[in-house]
């Protein structure tokens, strides 16, 4: 009996020791994602800095974005011209296609795929130059490694994600558009007016809120995961999968909070 | 202005309920070498964190010119530092920038000097450091002791009155070795700045050290001249110097009875 005691309330302990951890993790989080707004006056007076963090984090996924946004697109035509033309409005394949891209696909995908491509490797940047004392040396020579290494790729991060969501949904259309037009015979006038008609302006800023809210998360948690990585190379990796773990999570999570508001 | 450049007081420090060092007093006189010297996890390296204020001591104080580390704001924090430089024992180079730009990278960001005048203060610091050709390379091309004299190249870029070194000679061939031991020497002395050495490596500290301390269980276990702790016959001192396996620090981990061990059933 006393054992079984003993086995419940050390099972208990070791799930409040979880959940503490994680809340310390949440606190921790929240005070980099501070500390580096405070500290980010630097690298906006050095805009280099930023631009060249958007080359690694931006222009470096755009392979990847643009060839899945291509596949994407085809998919979309080949699956809604099956479901419209039961309908007989398989006209309005450039509609669906368009907004599925504009309001959700687009700043969802693009967020998957940065959070895989870029923030795996800002995880992995920062925890080694943290356990190779890259990070130590910046401290000890009076340069503060949250405004000259964390802000410039947490501002490329935050300004990427909203260009790439929009190359993705363009690219996307295009790959729709192949696939509607040139390969099932779809009117290419009828897909390009219902298109127009349809899309409105409200939907590309909502894309573009979504893309920048998910842009802030999925950046920062990357950057967190890897600025508090244990400095071994178990840590790293382990880093690495959280981030891509968490990320993927808070994107699906946001992406329901915020179309929930955007559709009231 | 006092003559002992860092001076540490009654310093205690701990991780979790594990004291690692107790009530340490250590004085650095300026243009001075000085080691602090002991085994594997005895916390030297820790003292130099303590001294450049990445953490705060539990007890007691270190100053450095008069005023204390811990006590210091952000602002004034990096004012210290900019006193420092810091040799760390792997050499922690930007692995992203060339030699020259790990050697420009202090210059760059602490100062506002023209790109011209960096150009050649770099390559001034690489050349004291016989590593001016070497200034286009990317540290994966380097060798540990070449990566090494990058570091310090960077770490006197500004010409610190502090120059510390957390085991300079690890992990070094006999003859990186020996001109990082000349370096340290000849810098120290070019600069009239005050360097302060962690390490194990006995003869290469011994070599330019003008002062020792030794630290052994968190306290200082002797301290002195090179000459004088060669000769010292402490128990802990003589056993480290000589490097013999077994005295005052054993060579067994505390375990239990080893056949008493060996005849429990798993």
């Amino acid at each position: 009996m006393a054992n079984i005691l003993s086995q419940i309330i050390r099972g208990l302990r070791k799930v409040g020791h979880r959940v503490g951890d994680q809340i310390w993790r949440l606190g921790a989080g929240a005070r980099l994602f501070f500390l580096t707004l405070t500290y980010s006056t630097e690298c906006f007076r050095r805009p280099r800095l930023i631009v060249r963090e958007m080359y690694f984090t931006g222009v470096m996924s755009l392979i990847i974005i643009l060839v899945s946004a291509f596949f994407v697109g085809m998919v979309l035509a080949l699956q809604g011209y099956n479901t419209l033309q039961k309908y007989g409005s398989s006209e309005s394949i450039g509609v669906l296609v368009a907004l599925a891209l504009v309001r959700e696909l687009g700043p969802v995908i693009t967020a998957l795929l940065f959070a895989g491509r870029a923030g795996t490797a800002m995880t992995a940047e920062i925890g080694l130059m943290k356990a190779t004392e890259q990070l130590s040396a910046m401290e000890m020579m009076a340069v503060n490694p949250i405004s000259r290494v964390i802000a410039p790729r947490f501002w490329a991060g935050v300004l990427s994600m909203p260009l790439l969501a929009c190359l993705f949904s363009m690219v996307g259309v295009l790959g729709g558009h192949l696939v509607a037009v040139a390969q099932i015979g779809v009117d290419v006038g009828a897909f390009w007016s219902q298109m127009q008609a349809n899309v409105e302006f409200v939907d590309v800023t909502n894309m573009l809120i979504k893309s920048l809210v998910f842009g802030v998360a999925c950046t920062m948690i990357a950057l967190f995961e890897g600025y508090d990585a244990p400095p071994t190379a178990e840590g790293v990796s382990h880093a690495t999968t959280r981030t891509v773990v968490i990320s993927a999570l808070s994107v699906l999570g946001l992406d329901f909070i915020l179309t929930s508001f955007m559709m009231v | 202005m006092t003559s002992h450049i860092v001076e540490i007081d009654d310093l205690s420090f701990g991780y979790k309920n594990k004291l690692l060092h107790k009530g340490i007093n250590m004085v650095f006189p300026r243009g001075k070498v000085v080691a602090i010297m002991g085994g594997s996890g005895s916390g030297k390296t820790t003292l130099l964190r303590l001294i450049g204020g990445q953490i705060k001591p539990t007890k007691g104080e270190v100053r450095v010119n008069g005023e204390v580390v811990h006590q210091q704001d952000r602002n004034g924090m990096f004012k210290l530092r900019r006193q420092m430089g810091m040799l760390f024992q792997h050499g922690a180079l930007f692995t992203d920038l060339s030699v020259f730009d790990n050697v420009a990278f202090p210059i760059r960001e602490l100062t506002g000097l023209p790109e011209s005048m960096i150009r050649d203060l770099v390559l001034m610091k690489l050349n004291a450091v016989g590593l001016r050709g070497a200034h286009t390379l990317m540290p994966p091309e380097l060798s540990g002791g070449m990566a090494r004299r990058v570091a310090l190249a960077r770490a006197i870029a500004l010409d610190p009155s502090i120059i510390m070194y957390d085991e300079p000679f690890a992990g070094l061939d006999p003859i990186s070795m020996g001109v990082i031991c000349d370096l340290i020497r000849s810098l120290n002395d070019a600069l009239g700045a005050t360097s302060i050495i962690v390490s194990h490596d006995v003869k290469e500290t011994f070599q330019i050290a003008d002062y020792v301390y030794f630290v052994a269980n968190g306290e200082v276990a002797a301290e002195g001249s090179p000459h004088d702790l060669i000769q010292s016959t402490l128990p802990f001192v003589h056993q480290f110097v000589h490097g013999e396996k077994d005295g005052p620090v054993p060579f067994h981990y505390t375990a239990p009875d080893y056949q008493q061990e060996l005849m429990q059933r798993g």
